[in-house]
């Protein structure tokens, strides 16, 4: 059975309920439990027309539910609760429930999971699993996030940058499980990206394939990080990597320029080099330059500070990275990777020793462990 | 079938046998150690008697109520002198003599030299669910 296409069917099923007078979360409610039926009954008897099947078991279940709530209220009166049909569906009912599960009221959590649910189709337990946090406790979070968004009108416009967060922290953020969280930011970017003709869309797609692109050469069969001046690049995705190209070049020719077209410049420029050691270290650094005019990040500053100490030598490395707020996360790895590179190797292992111990997760711990031993197994001659 | 917490500690443990702080190893040192973490995971759940691992920044902060109506008071970083836990293990086995086994075999993972460390793991059981039949 096609899971995939189960989940691509989800807004669309959606759109009809809230079109025919569903309120969006006795909707989205109705359309999770039709999901899990067709996950059960669809392997052994696939239907002809799978959307109608889905609308026709979705809305039934949302009678079902309206008219527990009914006469649990108010035995005595019979309510109407089938509306004459409005429009079947828009062309935008997908793109209003992009807005809907990323508005401005939720908290990034919450927008995340009620996107995952409504727009990703995935169920409350994949949802759990991905981001380690126990079922129930996740149901509780997305019917949360529905009761925040309840007085939102479903046709009200939105912002395309909220959107746009939130499949970032999407794709940056799931952890293990089933479901793989980086391609499903991926199949949401393009679903979003081919309802809209906005460049940084275009620009987060990009990125997002440019790094996906990278992965199969990230991590070792044990798990541990490869920093990208040490992968192997016939690892690549080289497909992936082109279509990141073409639709960030796209992208680009419209001088819109915004943060994720930037970002993704950067990275296209590490994908077009073959090795690291051709890679345009200075075409780098004039894009975090445009970023940095874009976002006055510290964050950028921090990366723009190591591509100077890479194109113009450690020395100027170091004397940008000075400017950098040095509470900055990652200052201190940043700062032990530029000593090493000109020589100082004494302050470099101790500034990688202090950096481990205050790295925010494991893997970042092992990588900078690692090069502390490495540095002082050097100076032991 | 019992649960018990394994915890493994930054500082306040009595000194182990094999004491060199991990940045004074060699990186090949350095892999044996994470490997042998890894698979003594796996090994736990191909058992089944894994239940959770997490490990621990050395930051954090005190926390306590300061009255109605005020912000929570802290009280950080932490003193050196705190015994500072790194990580913990849950396991779930069927003796006490299982935990104890397990706990041994964790503080026999490789230091510097490639030799044990003999980490003290400090092992607590949990005050777990009521049976259903009480006298």
């Amino acid at each position: 059975m096609d899971e995939l296409l189960l989940r691509e069917l989800t807004p669309a099923v959606t759109g009809v309920l809230v079109h025919r007078g569903a309120d969006f979360a006795t909707a989205e409610d109705a359309v999770q439990e039709a999901l899990i039926q067709a996950a059960l009954t669809w392997p052994d008897r696939p239907p002809a027309d799978p959307k109608g099947w889905l609308v026709t078991v979705a809305w039934r279940k949302f009678l079902d539910a309206r008219r527990a709530e009914v006469s649990r209220r108010d035995r005595e009166q019979r309510v109407e609760t089938e509306r004459p049909p409005g429009p079947a569906e828009t062309a935008d009912d997908t793109l209003q429930l992009f807005f809907l599960c990323a508005h401005p009221s939720l908290t990034p959590a919450s927008a995340v999971a009620l996107t995952l649910r409504a727009v990703g189709g995935l169920t409350t337990r994949q949802i759990a699993q991905a981001y380690l946090v126990p079922e129930a406790t996740m149901a509780q979070r997305i019917s949360r996030a529905k009761r925040t968004v309840g007085d939102v009108r479903f046709e009200e416009p939105g912002d395309l940058a909220t959107v746009l967060r939130v499949l970032y922290l999407v794709f940056n953020e799931g952890y293990t499980g089933d479901v793989d969280l980086a391609a499903e930011a991926i199949r949401l970017t393009r679903q979003l990206a081919s309802m809209t003709d906005d460049e940084e869309t275009a620009g987060l797609l990009a990125l997002m394939l440019l790094h996906h692109a990278r992965r199969p050469a990230r991590t070792r069969r044990d798990g541990s990080l490869v920093p990208l001046a040490e992968q192997d690049r016939s690892r690549w995705n080289t497909s992936l990597i082109a279509e990141g190209v073409a639709v960030l070049q796209e992208a680009l020719g419209r001088d819109r320029l915004g943060e994720f077209q930037a970002q993704a410049a950067i990275a296209a420029l590490h994908a077009d080099a073959p090795r690291v050691e051709e890679t345009d270290w200075v075409q780098i650094v004039g894009w975090y330059d445009e970023l940095l005019r874009l976002t006055q990040s510290p964050v950028v500053q921090l990366n723009r500070a190591v591509a100077i100490g890479e194109a113009d030598g450690p020395v100027a490395g170091l004397a940008a990275l000075a400017t950098v707020d040095p509470g900055l996360p990652r200052h201190t790895a940043a700062s032990a990777y530029l000593h090493e590179k000109a020589g100082d190797l004494r302050t470099a292992a101790r500034l990688y020793a202090d950096a481990a111990r205050s790295a925010p997760n494991l893997a970042e711990r092992n990588h900078l462990t690692r090069q502390a031993a490495r540095i002082s197994q050097l100076l032991r001659g | 079938m019992a649960k018990y917490l394994l915890l493994k500690h930054y500082r306040g443990a009595p000194e182990a046998v094999n004491e060199v702080p991990m940045d004074q190893w060699t990186p090949a040192e350095v892999e044996d150690h994470l490997r042998f973490m890894a698979d003594f995971a796996a090994r736990l759940e191909g058992t089944g008697e894994w239940v959770d691992g997490q490990a621990l920044s050395p930051e954090g902060t005190f926390v306590r109520y300061d009255g109605e109506g005020r912000p929570p008071v802290t009280d950080g970083p932490f003193a050196e002198t705190k015994d500072l836990i790194a990580g913990w293990m849950v396991i779930d086995v069927d003796t006490y003599e299982r935990a104890l086994a397990l706990a041994g075999e964790l503080s026999a993972a490789p230091g510097a030299g490639g030799k044990p460390i003999h980490e003290w793991i400090e092992v607590r059981p949990f005050l777990s669910a009521p049976p259903t039949v009480t006298e």
